[in-house]
């Protein structure tokens, strides 16, 4: 992987997660000081310990004056109130932050995208009220940079949670019971997100990546995802397919354009195009390919691919053929 | 002319009273004790026991996450692990030790012989015993549970964890759940009815009152996790109910809410003992009565009832409705003015009193160190933003290991330091105690601290590895080398206390000049405790000179007999006899046990479970001879 990629909360693109940032610093700052005063003051009582051990001697109970009670009653009562109006204070900032970043309403105008989370990896639907504008992906998601997106989130297996921290806060992903959230990127980059919510064996390999795009770029995108794929050119692509359609794979993978149509696994029209293979779990690139078709239990135990059996001549066309899928 | 405490042998005969209350010096004697102190001496070392086991289990998962796609733990064993570990260190060590410490320390320090049903504290001791031996040994035949501690449906479910593993897991709940109800309900007993005459409940020592609280809120949270764990999941996945399961129209959401209605009053179950703790050992550090006792005893009961209103902020990121989620990020703050009150009254008592600094003053400073940092982070997580972000990555993690291990572990520690010589009758080394103070603290921070940075940096929770490249190489290591410098301090810890045990400074009754009535007991007390029982007459009886504090005479002492007195003012109403030890309790436990055990085979199984423990009930309540005595 390479060496810019981020998950932090610090490294913020988007409205959402920066006024999170914003509140974050704002507690940050407020609470450690409250604990640097705590813990100096109880640092200091030990000064004064040595003071009191001059002055009397150690043996037996003791009891304070009545003007020195008096002074800490005030002292305490002081505190407990200041206590008390930072503590208001913080909840109607919370609040009010709260209001605009966690709203399970998005603006008018934004783009859905339904993210359906399953054992371990993301199905990822462009909506549309056009039916043949409808794209089926996995794990990866684009977006225009500056339009609202609205991530519709459901599960078909256990609950997940949806997470960019440098877009936005965490939504889980429940079984029967959609969520909403939405998240906004203000610049151009490349996102990484993760699954924040155990879900079983591979919880530690489901991860995706949110890609901010201007909005020409995007459409272009959006426009070549929906296409279906191109008939392979040359031979050894031609065999690759072959392979593919005639192997197990199309059990449960749909190549648009192909007959494969099964939804179980991911979409792999323009499978060459991502990013990463196994949710997040490789970078895409022909030897990772062909490591994880040829022992997919190795790089992610527990996974639900399946061990399809391919002969060693038959790797390469494969591996060209799926990295063909532009 | 009134008996006073200084005269109290020449009214008792010591040597009766020892032999009605001693426990018979045999196996069968052993096994059959209701004595308070015996029992509570074994929830706590067998709960030590359960955190050496999951101290280890941490140290198997700081190995792992030591690098990023380390190959030290499978998957599938490390989710195993940190099952283990969070249910371990939950159910199996921080309550039952916190249980433990009130069972021998209560009647010391309300003044009275035993807790008030002993077969009762016996058969709750075994139903632990038996839960903790039902987990791991389960585990010798691969039944390891692996959805984690809390076990969130689906994923806990029938279709998504097949196997006995997590059916084991609910089941535990049920045998240490029925052993905590059974410490709450003698506990409240004990306190509410059994206090020396005198000690009406502005009196009453703030541990005795952080055990009272501590045991109403396991009246009210426990009932919900066995609903959760036993009603909700264990029926769904071995009778086919469809409570909790999507799949059969069930609400995965309704576990959670029921869950966590127990799981957050659960913390401060752990800890409000421990506050107790640190306000008996300030009080006898700094040799002043403890400043705002009016206002500690009403922050303890009102952190006891804002527990209860919290539970929603472990699901903000379920997607529930804006305005209920303001209402328990509400809440939750509040919590925080209550702690802060507490922490403000130790500060005054520290500022104005006369500090010793012992061991246990140490760890009562590292508890404020530790605890007022994870109380800070604690407010981070009540803000819906924030914990929008923060939630389910390691910043929570370090929170929670901030405010239980400092405001749980650290004051038991301390507590550790302070009554050992009333345990045990000999003094802890001071030397190895600061050493090993020092060494736990900095190797605590040095593991829990990176972890705030690592969540912020997106590291999520529960995961078995993680790929270079993220940032987290670093934090993950310091993270690691921490936990085996918090071994070294364990391990130290651990030697003091079996050296001490052995060989220490023999200890006086009262080596501490402390306040509360269980420093007059002998050091270890003798199984009557009391050769008279005290009367009282200020909040800090025994910096009141012995001979201006009065004794009851009149209980007979060959029978165990207790004086029960009135609820608030302590007057004396009645002379109650205890039960005598029997091993009905040890055989009624076992027989639950069995079909407890066999439940998560077959139903029938419950049918077993009633016959024997309606057996084991029968022999429990046969009754006893009466004693012949003179009228």
């Amino acid at each position: 992987m390479n060496q810019t990629m981020s998950q932090s909360m610090w490294h913020t693109s988007g409205s959402n997660a920066a006024h999170i940032q914003g509140l974050a610093l704002f507690f940050g700052l407020l609470l450690g000081t409250i604990f640097v005063i705590v813990v100096g003051i109880a640092l200091l009582s030990l000064g004064r310990r040595h003071r009191g051990i001059r002055q009397e001697p150690l043996e037996g109970s003791h009891k304070p004056s009545a003007r020195t009670e008096a002074k800490l009653r005030t002292a305490v009562s002081i505190a407990t109130g200041i206590t008390l109006l930072i503590l208001f204070g913080l909840t109607i900032v919370s609040v009010s932050v709260g209001k605009v970043v966690s709203a399970s309403i998005a603006p008018a105008g934004s783009l859905i995208i339904e993210v359906t989370g399953t054992q371990w990896w993301w199905k990822i639907r462009y909506t549309s009220d056009d039916p043949s504008r409808i794209l089926q992906t996995a794990n990866e998601i684009h977006i225009p940079v500056g339009q609202p997106i609205a991530i519709r989130g459901n599960s078909i297996d256990v609950i997940h949670s949806f997470w960019v921290p440098s877009l936005q806060g965490k939504r889980d992903l429940i079984p029967g019971r959609p969520t909403l959230e939405w998240l906004q990127a203000a610049r151009p980059g490349e996102y990484r997100g993760q699954c924040a919510e155990f879900c079983g064996l591979q919880h530690a390999h489901m991860a995706f990546w949110v890609i901010a795009e201007p909005p020409a770029q995007f459409d272009a995108w959006l426009n070549h995802q929906l296409e279906p794929v191109a008939e392979p050119t040359d031979e050894d692509t031609k065999r690759g397919q072959q392979i593919f359609l005639r192997s197990a794979c199309v059990l449960c993978h749909a190549i648009r354009g192909t007959d494969a149509a099964a939804e179980v696994g991911p979409d792999l029209t323009h499978f060459g195009s991502r990013k990463t293979i196994a949710a997040g779990t490789l970078l895409n690139t022909k030897g990772n390919l062909a490591g994880w078709i040829a022992d997919p239990q190795n790089i992610k135990p527990g996974t639900h691919m399946a061990t399809v059996p391919i002969q060693p001549a038959e790797m390469q066309p494969l591996i060209d053929y799926l990295e063909s899928l532009q | 002319m009134t008996p006073t405490a200084s005269e109290q042998h020449a009214y008792a005969d010591v040597d009766a009273l020892r032999q009605t209350w001693s426990s018979k010096p045999s196996l069968l004697g052993w096994l059959s004790s209701v004595n308070h102190q015996e029992i509570g001496r074994r929830y706590i070392l067998t709960a030590f026991i359960f955190l050496l086991i999951g101290g280890i289990e941490a140290l198997l998962m700081r190995l792992q996450l030591a690098k990023p796609e380390n190959t030290f733990l499978s998957a599938g064993h490390y989710n195993q692990i940190f099952t283990l570990h969070g249910t371990t260190m939950m159910f199996l060590f921080a309550v039952p030790v916190m249980e433990g410490m009130g069972i021998y320390l209560v009647p010391l320090m309300v003044g009275t012989r035993n807790v008030a049903f002993p077969r009762l504290n016996a058969f709750g001791y075994w139903m632990y015993l038996a839960g903790g031996l039902f987990l791991y040994g389960c585990a010798f035949f691969n039944m390891i549970p692996d959805a984690g501690w809390f076990a969130y449906p689906p994923l806990s479910g029938p279709q998504f964890s097949p196997g006995k593993g997590v059916d084991v897991w609910a089941q535990m709940i049920t045998f240490t759940e029925v052993s905590a109800l059974c410490v709450a309900v003698e506990l409240i007993v004990t306190i509410l009815k059994m206090r020396a005459p005198g000690m009406s409940l502005n009196r009453m020592p703030m541990f005795c009152w952080s055990m009272l609280v501590q045991s109403f809120m396991i009246i009210f949270a426990m009932p919900a996790v066995m609903i959760a764990s036993t009603v909700f999941l264990l029926n769904d996945r071995t009778i086919g109910t469809h409570f909790v399961n999507p799949a059969e129209g069930g609400d995965p959401l309704l576990y959670q809410h029921v869950f966590w209605f127990f799981g957050h009053p659960e913390v401060y179950i752990i800890f409000l003992p421990a506050l107790g703790m640190v306000s008996s050992i300030l009080e006898t550090h700094t040799r002043r009565q403890i400043f705002g006792y009016p206002a500690l005893v009403l922050s303890l009961a009102g952190n006891g009832f804002i527990a209860f209103g919290l539970w929603v902020h472990h699901m903000f990121a379920t997607g529930l409705p804006e305005i209920g989620e303001a209402y328990f990020t509400a809440a939750s703050m509040m919590i925080a003015i209550t702690s802060g009150v507490q922490i403000f009254c130790w500060l005054a008592t520290l500022w104005s009193g006369r500090l010793r600094l012992t061991t246990a003053v140490h760890f009562v400073f590292g508890f404020i160190f530790i605890f007022v940092m994870g109380g800070m982070t604690g407010v981070i997580l009540a803000s819906i933003p924030l914990d929008l972000q923060a939630h389910d990555t390691f910043f929570v993690v370090a929170h929670f290991h901030y405010v239980l291990i400092g405001g749980a572990l650290f004051p038991l520690f301390a507590g550790f330091h302070y009554w050992f010589p009333k345990f045990t009758g000999r003094m802890m080394d001071e030397r190895l105690g600061k050493l090993s103070f020092w060494i736990l603290f900095i190797g605590f921070n040095l593991t829990f601290f990176p972890m705030h940075w690592l969540g912020m940096l997106g590291m999520t929770r529960r995961v078995y590895t993680y790929i270079p490249g993220l940032g987290w190489e670093n934090a993950n290591l310091a993270a690691t080398s921490g936990a085996f410098v918090i071994l070294c301090g364990g391990l130290i810890f651990i030697a003091n206390a079996l050296r001490s045990r052995g060989s220490g400074e023999r200890a006086e009754n009262d080596p501490w000049e402390a306040s509360t009535l269980e420093w007059e007991a002998e050091s270890p007390p003798a199984p009557y405790n009391f050769p008279n029982l005290p009367v009282i007459t200020s909040r800090a009886p025994l910096w009141t000179p012995a001979s201006e504090r009065g004794i009851v005479i009149g209980l007979r002492e060959n029978r165990r007999e207790i004086l029960i007195t009135e609820v608030l003012g302590t007057e004396p109403h009645h002379r109650s006899v205890q039960p005598a030890p029997s091993l009905w309790p040890l055989l009624t436990a076992l027989g639950f046990s069995i079909g407890l055990t066999g439940s998560i085979f077959g139903f029938s199984w419950y049918y077993v479970a009633s016959v024997l423990g309606m057996i084991g009930l029968v022999g429990w309540f046969w009754p006893e001879r009466p004693l012949e005595v003179d009228p």
